[in-house]
């Protein structure tokens, strides 16, 4: 079996760990291997939280750079960081939404421009899907849901060994009873989401 | 049911290498565990306090490490299966106990995982812990995986009874924070009460009796050597004459290479998983059949020193390397790209490396340090103490915590630190060696594990030492554990004491106790300025709960403020860093949603624009 290395970048909060454990609970109930690895230090106090998905035949639960066959952002410029990660077929998968960071907060840095960003990682990768997760998290209910919204677009493109019935089947029975519902539709406006793109 | 505690043997399970290592514990019949948290070893502590709440294992967060295995190792003398997890650092903190219940040993299984953290995502050196094996003469093992990460935790019971000696588990963080599906075991039923048998000629270990027990160490060393030498643990895979030997995670990086390159059939691989003593034999005869040697490991070159000392016994010249020029350095983390390259160099395989982004004209991506949080009351002791401490030509030790990050510009309020603890050693040293009022920094939690002994030191010595005890009733950092402070009916727990720090630092004997409340910010300044003036030994309590734990308890209850037009721009609120803040369109603005309305910035605002939210509401 092939192997597909998933990367997920994201800032404390955003629910980055939740939607790979979604995964890998999906790859559990799919049979097919996976390893998965997280570095999320200091993530309640604002930071980055990064975790790689590896499905197939690897060992290895992280990714070296220009390895990941798919990079998944939460956050614009977190998905511009982790771009030394991409290789020129990565497919990048970002919200577009900004959260900013607090130096840009506090006038110290300046926030990249969303259209330069875009046909940067356009340019540079195999293939860009970008949108505000956001908004349609907030569509489907919660703020909170921008995690599984993207999750739907990433099972759209077909990149990682899993379908919709997997990862929905572990929505309803791993996620929150509370918010399984707006999960679900979470995941389904985003997987239609890329569908459109 | 706590997921850990199932009694499926079988059943596959998604678990963290921390819950792996836990349920590998259960698994064993482990009945004490102990722990002070640290990353990353804290999901484990984790797991055994929940599990504990819902059964009869018995946990506890222990003060500290050296307390947590003083614990642990007398259950262990009492017959008990014992457990005590702690980070890498922390082990030096429990070196002392640790060294001596070498030659002691234990009567029931014990034991000692110990996290290293290479790259130090979250800890202040990257020592590498295998040679606390050497120096100790117990015996090390090292998983490679998640799922033998559960299993070596029985392993390790196994062994520790049969040498009667404790065994150390060592990690590294791609083990502990790693994720996999792991095949669950059969739970051996749990002996929870032990007996404790008078033998003070073994257990008391006065100069007589310690010369006799260092002989039987040695003999135990001897013993566990011929246990490693036959231990499953130390695999091999393949028989080709490019030997590669390696450990612990480096293993999985080491397999995926050879198979990426398409060369098993030219190696073979040695995955050393019992690591001290280390299996010679074994190793010679690896060697025997290797035209050149190449050693894949994280950190300082323990096995590579080890297999070129067992090459020289056996006058076997193969050229043997690993750490070097080219090769791999002590430093950091390994990944698979690297080890991948670096095998291809060493053995000469022709190798085409995978070609990143180019990244070079791309915007520069603005910096997401991690922050103090919004409301976060040791921004506002910070902010009290600088302006107490205006015209003082002071120095700030710091200790470890969430209050670390107070290094960070604009508070720049920490100027040195060590460990656990060191605010208050050092801030005598620095108070007698520049004849200045120094001011320290500690948490609670660092407080009760190792400031005391440096505050009685102070007192005793008479530096003249102000130490900031910043007091939010918890061990924040580290994801919210308790500590002997806190309060713990907060979590529906009874059954345990709780030390007022107040009473502490005036039994101590300390000349000058004051307390703040942080959010009252001129008070504080106030009280603090006061502490400060007094020549010798001062002690300040700053108290106020972690936010963040606040709010998980649903005990916050601030409303948030707003900047109004009254705002004239001088911008002092932003002096205090609180992510709160953001600016637009020039103006200085607050973020509502994370506003927690601690209003230490409305108490710095020069013109008082700075105004409870609701307000706003009441008076349009």
């Amino acid at each position: 079996m092939d192997t597909t290395r998933v990367i997920i970048v994201a800032v404390g909060g955003q629910g980055n760990l939740l939607a790979s454990k979604v995964l890998g609970e999906a790859a559990l109930l799919a049979n097919i291997p996976i390893h998965m690895s997280e570095i999320h230090g200091m993530a309640q106090r604002g930071g980055v939280v990064e975790s790689t998905v590896i499905f197939g035949e690897a060992d290895s639960a992280i990714i070296s750079d220009g390895e990941a066959d798919v990079l998944m952002g939460f956050e614009p410029s977190e998905t511009l960081r982790a771009l030394n990660k991409c290789n020129a077929k990565t497919l990048v998968i970002t919200n577009l939404s900004p959260l900013m960071p607090f130096t840009v907060n506090i006038g110290k840095g300046v926030y990249p421009n969303l259209k330069l960003l875009q046909d940067l990682i356009r340019k540079k990768t195999g293939k860009l899907i970008a949108f505000n997760a956001t908004n349609i998290a907030k569509e489907a209910g919660s703020i909170m849901a921008v995690n599984m919204v993207l999750l739907g677009a990433l099972i759209q493109t077909s990149t990682v060994p899993l379908t919709a019935d997997h990862v929905k089947t572990i929505i309803r029975s791993k996620t929150k009873k509370a918010f399984s519902d707006i999960n679900l539709k979470a995941f389904e406006l985003g997987f239609s989401a890329a569908a459109r793109i | 049911m706590h997921k850990l505690l199932t009694d499926r043997a079988g059943e596959k399970m998604l678990l963290l290498g921390n819950e792996a290592i836990a349920r590998g514990a259960i698994e064993a019949g482990v009945a004490f565990t102990s722990t002070y948290p640290g990353t990353p070893s804290s999901e484990v502590s984790l797991s055994f306090f929940q599990m504990s709440q819902e059964s009869d294992l018995y946990f506890e967060y222990s003060t500290n490490e050296k307390v947590a295995l003083e614990v642990a190792a007398a259950a262990a003398n009492c017959g008990l299966r014992s457990m005590a997890v702690m980070k890498h650092v922390g082990l030096n903190v429990a070196a002392d106990p640790l060294m001596t219940l070498a030659y002691v040993g234990v009567k029931g299984g014990m034991v000692v995982l110990t996290a290293d953290d290479p790259f130090m995502f979250s800890s202040q050196n990257e020592q590498d812990n295998r040679y606390y094996g050497k120096l100790s003469g117990l015996s090390v093992i090292e998983p490679s995986s998640v799922q033998e990460a559960k299993e070596l935790v029985f392993y390790a019971f196994e062994v520790s009874e049969q040498l009667q000696e404790p065994v150390i588990l060592r990690t590294t963080t791609r083990i502990n924070h790693s994720t996999a599906v792991v095949t669950l075991g059969p739970i051996r039923p749990r002996v929870v009460k032990g007996e404790f048998k008078k033998d003070p000629l073994n257990l008391v270990t006065v100069p007589a009796v310690s010369r006799k027990l260092h002989v039987k160490l040695l003999k135990n060393i001897e013993k566990a050597r011929t246990i490693s030498e036959t231990s499953p643990l130390n695999i091999l895979e393949g028989d080709g004459a490019w030997g590669i030997v390696c450990n612990g995670i480096s293993h999985a990086y080491v397999k995926d290479a050879v198979k990426d390159l398409d060369i098993s059939r030219k190696v073979r691989i040695l995955r050393i998983g019992f690591s001290h003593p280390m299996p010679g034999s074994w190793i010679k005869q690896f060697l025997k059949g290797c035209q050149k040697v190449l050693v894949v490991e994280e950190g300082e070159p323990y096995m590579e020193e080890a297999v070129k000392a067992f090459a020289q016994e056996d006058g076997n010249c193969v050229k043997i390397r690993g750490k070097g020029e080219g090769l791999f350095s002590p430093l950091y983390e390994f990944d698979p790209g690297m080890v991948r390259e670096r095998i291809a160099k060493y053995f000469g395989i022709p190798y085409q490396k995978p070609v990143s982004v180019d990244v070079s004209d791309a915007p520069e991506v603005p910096d997401r340090p991690p922050t103090l949080c919004a409301g976060c009351s040791h921004r506002a002791t910070y902010y009290a103490v600088k302006k107490a401490a205006e015209g003082i030509k002071t120095i700030y030790p710091t200790d470890i915590g969430c209050y670390t990050l107070g290094v960070l510009p604009p508070l720049s309020m920490a100027d040195f630190l060590l460990c656990m603890g060191s605010s208050t050693g050092t801030g005598g040293g620095f108070s007698k060696a520049t004849d200045r009022k120094v001011i320290s920094f500690i948490g609670d939690s660092t407080f009760f594990h190792s400031g005391i002994p440096g505050l009685i030191n102070a007192i005793f010595n008479n530096h003249n030492l102000t130490l900031v005890i910043l007091n939010n009733g918890i061990t924040a950092m580290t994801g919210h554990q308790p500590h002997p402070g806190a309060d713990m009916s907060l979590l529906n727990l009874s059954g345990y004491g709780r030390l007022d720090i107040e009473n502490v630092v005036k039994g101590l004997g300390v000349p000058f106790v004051t307390k703040i409340k942080p959010y009252k910010v001129n008070k504080s300044i106030e009280a603090i300025r006061e502490a400060v003036r007094f020549k010798g030994v001062s002690v300040v309590i700053s108290e106020e709960m972690c936010v963040l734990y606040a709010k998980s308890l649903g005990l916050a209850k601030g409303k948030p403020f707003r900047v109004t037009e009254k705002c004239k721009n001088h911008r002092d609120c932003l002096t205090i860093a609180c992510p709160a803040f953001f600016i637009w369109e020039g103006k200085v603005n607050i973020d509502p949603t994370l506003c927690t309305g601690c209003a230490v910035c409305a108490q710095i605002c020069p013109e008082n624009a700075i105004m409870p939210l609701k307000a706003k509401k009441n008076s349009a």
